[in-house]
C-alpha cells in the first residue's frame, strides 16, 4: 500500500515540477496546489499505513492509526491554503496592474546600467 | 520551566492583534508597536541574563512532558539572537515611523512587522522540528505581505517570484519532516537527535535527508546556488522592510543550518560537511563578485548579504569550538550591521531620490554627520580591527587554518578586501568629490531618520569593543553546539 500511494506521491510532485516550469501563472500556481497535495500525501504514507480504528477514543481498545501525521496534515494544509489564496490575489492584482499572465515578461533590469 | 522563554514571541504576537484594530490610528499604532518592541528588548536581555546563570531554559507548552508536547528551548544561541532580532526590530519601527508613509501605515503595515518578528523568534527558540515549520510560514507570510504591500509594478512582479520560491521550498520542508519523522518517529528536536544517536551506524538514508535539510534552509537562507531568488525581491520592498528582510530572513536559514547540522546530523562530517564548505566557499565569491559588480546602492549591499552568509557557513562547516564561536560572533554582528547598512543608504536614496551611484556625489559637505556614520558602518562591515567584524571573522579563519582548510580561510581573507571595496566606492563615489545630483543649498531634514541607522551602528562599535565582555556568552553558546548532549538532556531531563 505504501508503495502506492507513495508512487502516486511521486507522480503528483513530477506533474508539479512540470506544471511549475511554465509561462504561465496560473499554471503554476495549480503546479503548487499539485505539489503540497504530494507533500501531504507523503506525509501519511511515512507515518505509516497499517489498518486501525479511527484516532478517536473508541471503548473496546482497539488499535488506532498514527494521529500524529494527521495532525500535520491538517497543519500543512491550513497553511498551504493560506498561502494559495494570497497567490491567486497576488496574481490577480499582477495581472491587473501588469497586464501579462507571462512570466517571460516579467523581467527586471533595475542597477543593471 | 520557564515563563520567560516564550515572552518574546508572545508579546510581538499579541501586540500585532491590539494593533489590528487600531489601524486608521496611526499615532497610536506607532507609540504601541515602539513600547511593545522596547520592552521586548528588555525582556530578551533578562533571558540572555538567565540562560547565562542557569544554563539552557526549557518551556514544555501545556506541561506535556519533553518528547510528547512541544518544547521552547532558549540555549545562548537562540536568546543571543532573540537580543538582535529585537534590536533590529526596534530600530527599523523608529525609522518607519518617518520613511513608509501614511498609505502603507493604514494598510496594517506594524502588524504584519510585529508578526514577522514573531515568526523569527519563534524559530529562533522553538524545540520542535514541525513548530519551526508552523514558524516559518509566519515569517514567510508576513514577508509576502510587506514585500507586496503599497503595490506598486516592481513588487508584484517580485513577490510572484519570492511566493513562488518559498512554497516550494516549504513543500520540500515538509517532505522532509516526512522522511525524518518515517525514521526516527519524533518531532522533538532533542529526541530526534538522541535516536539519530541510537542508529548506530549512521545510514545513508540520514545523509539524504540531511542534504534535503540543507536544500530547504539553503533556499531560505541563500547560499550557492539556491540565492538566485534574492537580489531581486530584496529589491523591490520600501527600505524600512528591505532591512528587516536583509537582517533577519536569510538568518533564520543559517540558524536553522547550524541548529540541525549541530544536533541532527553531525555523525557524518566527512560528506555532510564537506559539502557546506564548498558551498559556503562558492557563496562568497558569488557575494564579492556582485557587490563588485553594480553601480546601484541597494544591489551592492544586498550582495553583501549573500557574502556574509557565506563566512558564517564556513565556520559553521569547520566544525570546531573556534569555528562555531566565530560564526556566531560574525552571524550577530551582521544582522546588526546589515540593518544599519540599509538604514543609511535608504537616507543617501530619500536625499538624492537616485539608487545609480554614478549619478550624484560630494553628499559629504551637505550631510557630514551621515557620512561619517555610513565610513564607520563601512569598516565595521570589512572588518577593520577594533570595530565589530572584526573578531568574527579572526576567529572563522583561525579555526579554517587550524582544520588544515587553508583555501577557504585565504579566499575569506582576500574577499574581505573586495567586501572593502565595494562598501568604500559607495563612500568614494557617492560622498567625495564635486557636490551634485541632489540640491546642496536645501539640506534635507533627516535627523529622524539617521537616529535609529546611529542607534545600531552605536551597537555595532560597542559589540566590537567589548568583545572582552560578549566573548563569554559567545563560548557559551558555542559549548551547547559542539557538545549536544547539554541541549538534549535540558529538554529530555531523564
Amino acid at each position: 500500500m505504501e508503495i502506492l500511494v507513495a508512487i502516486l506521491a511521486g507522480f503528483l510532485i513530477a506533474s508539479a515540477t512540470y506544471l511549475l516550469l511554465s509561462k504561465s501563472i496560473l499554471r503554476m500556481i495549480v503546479g503548487t496546489g499539485l505539489l503540497s497535495h504530494g507533500a501531504h500525501l507523503l506525509i501519511l504514507t511515512m507515518g505509516g499505513l497499517k489498518k486501525g480504528a479511527v484516532p478517536l477514543v473508541n471503548k473496546e481498545g482497539l488499535p488506532v492509526s498514527d494521529p500524529l501525521p494527521q495532525a500535520l496534515i491538517l497543519t500543512a494544509i491550513v497553511i498551504s491554503f493560506g498561502v494559495t489564496a494570497l497567490f491567486l490575489v497576488v496574481a490577480y492584482r499582477g495581472y491587473q496592474e501588469l497586464g501579462t499572465d507571462n512570466m517571460d515578461e516579467l523581467k527586471g533590469t533595475e542597477g543593471n546600467e | 520551566m520557564n515563563n520567560l522563554v516564550i515572552l518574546p514571541i508572545a508579546i510581538p504576537l499579541l501586540t500585532a492583534i491590539i494593533l489590528i484594530f487600531f489601524a486608521r490610528k496611526i499615532v497610536v499604532q506607532r507609540y504601541i508597536s515602539a513600547i511593545s518592541m522596547l520592552l521586548n528588548v528588555i525582556v530578551a536581555f533578562m533571558l540572555i541574563q538567565q540562560v547565562y546563570e542557569n544554563g539552557v531554559q526549557t518551556l514544555n507548552v501545556g506541561n506535556w512532558p519533553a518528547p510528547f508536547g512541544i518544547t521552547l528551548v532558549s540555549d545562548m544561541l537562540s536568546a543571543l539572537l532573540v537580543l538582535t532580532t529585537t534590536i533590529v526590530g526596534f530600530a527599523v519601527t523608529l525609522y518607519s515611523f518617518q520613511s513608509i508613509g501614511e498609505d502603507r501605515e493604514k494598510y496594517y503595515y506594524y502588524t504584519f512587522v510585529q508578526f514577522l518578528l514573531a515568526g523569527v523568534i519563534g524559530a529562533f527558540t522553538t524545540g520542535d522540528i514541525f513548530n519551526l515549520f508552523v514558524f516559518f510560514e509566519i515569517m514567510l507570510m508576513a514577508s509576502y505581505v510587506l514585500l507586496v504591500l503599497g503595490g506598486s509594478k516592481i513588487q508584484l512582479r517580485e513577490t510572484i517570484k519570492y511566493l513562488t520560491v518559498n512554497v516550494v521550498s516549504s513543500a520540500f520542508f515538509v517532505i522532509g519532516i516526512a522522511f525524518l519523522y518515517s525514521i526516527v518517529g519524533t518531532l522533538n528536536m532533542a529526541h530526534i537527535s538522541q535516536r539519530i544517536a541510537e542508529l548506530t551506524e549512521f545510514p545513508g538514508i540520514l545523509t539524504v535527508i540531511a542534504v534535503l535539510f540543507l536544500i530547504v534552509f539553503g533556499l531560505k537562507g541563500a547560499i550557492f546556488p539556491l540565492y538566485f531568488w534574492l537580489p531581486g525581491s530584496y529589491y523591490a520592498p520600501p527600505v524600512p522592510v528591505m532591512a528587516l528582510f536583509g537582517a533577519l530572513l536569510t538568518k533564520v536559514g543559517v540558524y536553522s543550518i547550524i541548529r540541525t547540522f549541530t544536533l541532527f546530523f553531525y555523525h557524518d562530517k566527512g560528506y555532510t560537511h564537506d559539502i557546506l564548505l564548498v558551498l559556503a566557499i562558492i557563496t562568497v565569491l558569488i557575494g564579492v563578485v556582485g557587490s563588485i559588480a553594480y553601480w546601484d546602492i541597494k544591489k551592492i549591499i544586498i550582495y553583501n548579504i549573500i557574502t556574509a552568509i557565506g563566512v558564517i557557513l564556513y565556520g559553521v562547516s569547520i566544525a570546531t569550538d573556534t569555528g562555531f564561536s566565530g560564526s556566531l560572533y560574525y552571524l550577530i554582528h551582521d544582522m546588526v550591521i546589515k540593518a544599519a547598512l540599509f538604514l543609511l543608504i535608504g537616507i543617501i536614496i530619500k536625499v538624492t531620490g537616485t539608487a545609480n551611484l554614478k549619478q550624484f556625489s560630494g553628499l559629504i559637505k551637505t550631510y557630514p554627520v551621515l557620512a561619517w556614520t555610513y565610513f564607520i558602518a563601512a569598516i565595521s562591515l570589512a572588518g577593520i580591527p577594533p570595530f565589530s567584524g572584526f573578531f568574527g571573522k579572526l576567529l572563522v579563519i583561525q579555526s579554517g587554518f587550524e582544520a588544515n582548510e587553508f583555501i577557504g580561510a585565504v579566499i575569506i581573507l582576500i574577499t574581505s578586501l573586495i567586501t572593502l571595496y565595494s562598501v568604500m566606492k559607495i563612500f568614494i563615489y557617492g560622498f567625495w568629490g564635486e557636490a551634485k545630483g541632489y540640491n546642496s543649498e536645501q539640506k534635507i531634514s533627516y535627523k529622524a531618520l539617521l537616529f535609529p541607522a546611529i542607534l545600531l551602528v552605536a551597537v555595532s562599535v560597542i559589540y566590537g569593543f567589548g568583545t572582552e565582555v560578549v566573548y563569554p556568552y559567545i563560548s557559551n553558546a558555542a559549548e551547547t553546539l559542539t557538545n549536544p548532549d547539554i541541549y538534549i538532556e535540558a529538554v529530555l531531563k531523564e
